[in-house]
């Protein structure tokens, strides 16, 4: 354990070493990954502009929302690269065969792939938004609450990092990065910027118990609010919801198993 | 007349047929946009509900704006021509320098070709999930709706051909820089956001802050799907449809002139190097 973490260290060590030999490109691609990120805040604010507070939630509740699950992605995003390039960068080519020749675990070689350090960009939007939402709520930061923000992040990185793992997991079939697994990520995070409670049942439904965005950036959030749900979900229930996230990501690996055991090479 | 068009002719179609066979990548980009197109029209039917009357655009206008927002993604000009990048980095862009046509030109129909062939997929199957499925299954207040009128249909057509050909002018800026700067990396990172928010894809341009609408109608970005979109629902009606066409053409004609002055001297300056 402690040797795998002594190598994670030193790809991570490798990989920034790489990106800061540019560190005007990296610098630059960071502050674009901002700007693309931003521009999202902007649009709540001109719909709150045009329309005002939607179904009683304040413009800082959604702030919120968007600013855990968009720290949760970047942290997902940050680890999981060699996933997300999984198809066309390893089945495709047929390296997945070099990582499974080398004595350490598949897992371990795709999350030290690369740590991509313009992901800052979207961290910072998500910090901006937690900013906005402390200075325009009533927020109380008490260690309670920092922890059960913390372990709703765990939750959604997990769930997140499940997504990414399945996206790699078809790519054994499809011998290509499926760009529609973007639309549970990149769309998750689009969907879960606004509390569940706008949407229809059906999908609210859809993102609790198939793809369980809700458990990871909703239900333990009200809790923060100091809100119960609309939908009258028990109160005790709310805070433990994020576990949902690592058994989705438990899930996934059981595939990612399956997967790794049916691959066979593309050759050369 | 013909002896003249042709090269620009076939270097159109011969672009257009390829992109035209990558059917995996345009049916992953449609799931991924119908997701979107999908959770939007929910969030914005929130809003509705909750403050209809501020809105100088209905509900079911702003859900077909998102429908025909997702549909012609393509047409948008995010990023430069990966053609043009290609031939930038490996040196290809040389002999685009010797041939015995205008560059411009060649490199405008080609654009006009990838993006034509990327987008017509896609919004075949936008419009066949959200104009003709979603209603079959019940769901006729979340589809894209037709077209106000037989009218406005036909203005419609007309704007976004002119969409078309001002995106395009606003790509061959961007290949124009990457050939000035030999590099095309981070560019997009910079128009996506910028095409985004400007051409009405974040949010309708008609819901923004009313102090704002006027700019954000004459911009030029407003003419790649703004306005033929507008045309469509009703928005822009009569001369209103017309001003809306103007403003399409003389901005395509504006950064057409300004797009070709500088891949003049751009190519005057033009250092191969090695080879």
């Amino acid at each position: 354990m402690l040797n795998a973490l002594a190598l994670l260290a030193s790809y991570a060590r490798a990989s920034f070493k790489g990106q800061l030999a540019y560190p005007g490109s990296t610098i630059l691609l960071g502050l674009g990954q901002f700007l693309t990120n931003i521009i999202d805040v902007l649009a709540i604010w001109l719909l709150y502009d045009r329309f005002g507070a939607v179904k009683g939630w304040a413009i800082g509740e959604i702030a919120l929302f968007f600013g855990l699950v968009n720290i949760s992605f970047t942290i997902a995003d940050f680890i999981s690269r060699g996933f997300d390039v999984f198809g066309t960068d390893f089945v495709r080519t047929g390296a997945f065969d070099r990582i499974l020749l080398r004595p350490r675990s598949a897992t371990l070689q795709l999350i030290g792939y690369e740590f991509r350090l313009t992901r800052f960009g979207r961290l910072l939007q998500g910090i901006v938004l937690i900013v906005i939402a402390t200075t325009t709520l009533p927020l109380h930061w008490t260690a309670q609450n920092i922890a059960l923000a913390a372990w709703t992040v765990s939750g959604a990185v997990a769930l997140f990092f499940g997504l990414l793992v399945l996206q790699a997991v078809l790519a054994f079939w499809t011998v290509e990065s499926l760009e529609a697994v973007n639309a549970l990520t990149y769309g998750g995070i689009q969907a879960a910027q606004y509390p569940m409670s706008l949407y229809p049942d059906w999908f609210r439904d859809f993102l609790t118990y198939v793809v369980p965005l809700a458990c990871v950036a909703y239900f333990p959030v009200l809790v923060i609010l100091g809100r119960p749900d609309p939908a009258g979900a028990p109160g005790w229930l709310l805070p433990l919801t994020p576990a949902a996230g690592f058994a989705f990501l438990a899930a996934s690996f059981v595939a990612w198993r399956v997967g790794v055991g049916k691959y066979t090479s593309t050759g050369s | 007349m013909t002896d003249f068009a042709r090269p620009y002719l076939s270097a159109f179609s011969a672009r257009f047929l390829l992109v035209l066979q990558y059917r995996a990548a345009a049916f992953a980009g449609f799931v991924t946009q119908a997701w979107f197109g999908g959770v939007k029209s929910m969030v914005y039917a929130a809003f509705y509900a909750s403050g209809a009357g501020a809105a100088p655009i209905t509900l079911s206008q702003t859900i077909t704006y998102t429908w025909l927002a997702q549909a012609l993604l393509a047409l948008l000009p995010w990023a430069p021509d990966p053609d043009i990048v290609a031939s930038v980095r490996t040196g290809g862009v040389a002999y685009d320098r010797l041939r015995p046509i205008d560059a411009y030109a060649l490199w405008y129909v080609r654009a006009l070709g990838w993006m034509l062939a990327r987008a017509i997929p896609r919004a075949l199957m936008m419009a066949a999930f959200a104009a003709v499925f979603l209603p079959l299954i019940g769901l006729s207040d979340w589809a894209w709706k037709g077209p106000a009128n037989a009218v406005q249909g036909a203005l419609c057509l007309i704007s976004t051909a002119l969409a078309l050909l001002l995106s395009a002018s606003m790509v061959m800026l961007t290949n124009i820089l990457v050939a000035a700067t030999l590099n095309g990396r981070g560019l997009q990172i910079l128009t996506m956001p910028l095409v985004t928010l400007f051409s009405g894809n974040l949010v309708p341009l008609a819901l923004f802050p009313d102090w704002a609408r006027t700019a954000m109608l004459i911009q030029p970005f407003a003419g790649v799907f703004d306005i033929p979109c507008r045309i469509y629902f009703g928005g822009l009606t009569g001369v209103m449809a017309w001003t809306g066409m103007g403003l399409q053409l003389v901005w395509s004609i504006v950064l057409i002139w300004l797009g070709h002055l500088w891949l003049e001297r751009v190519m005057r300056k033009l250092e191969v190097q090695g080879g």
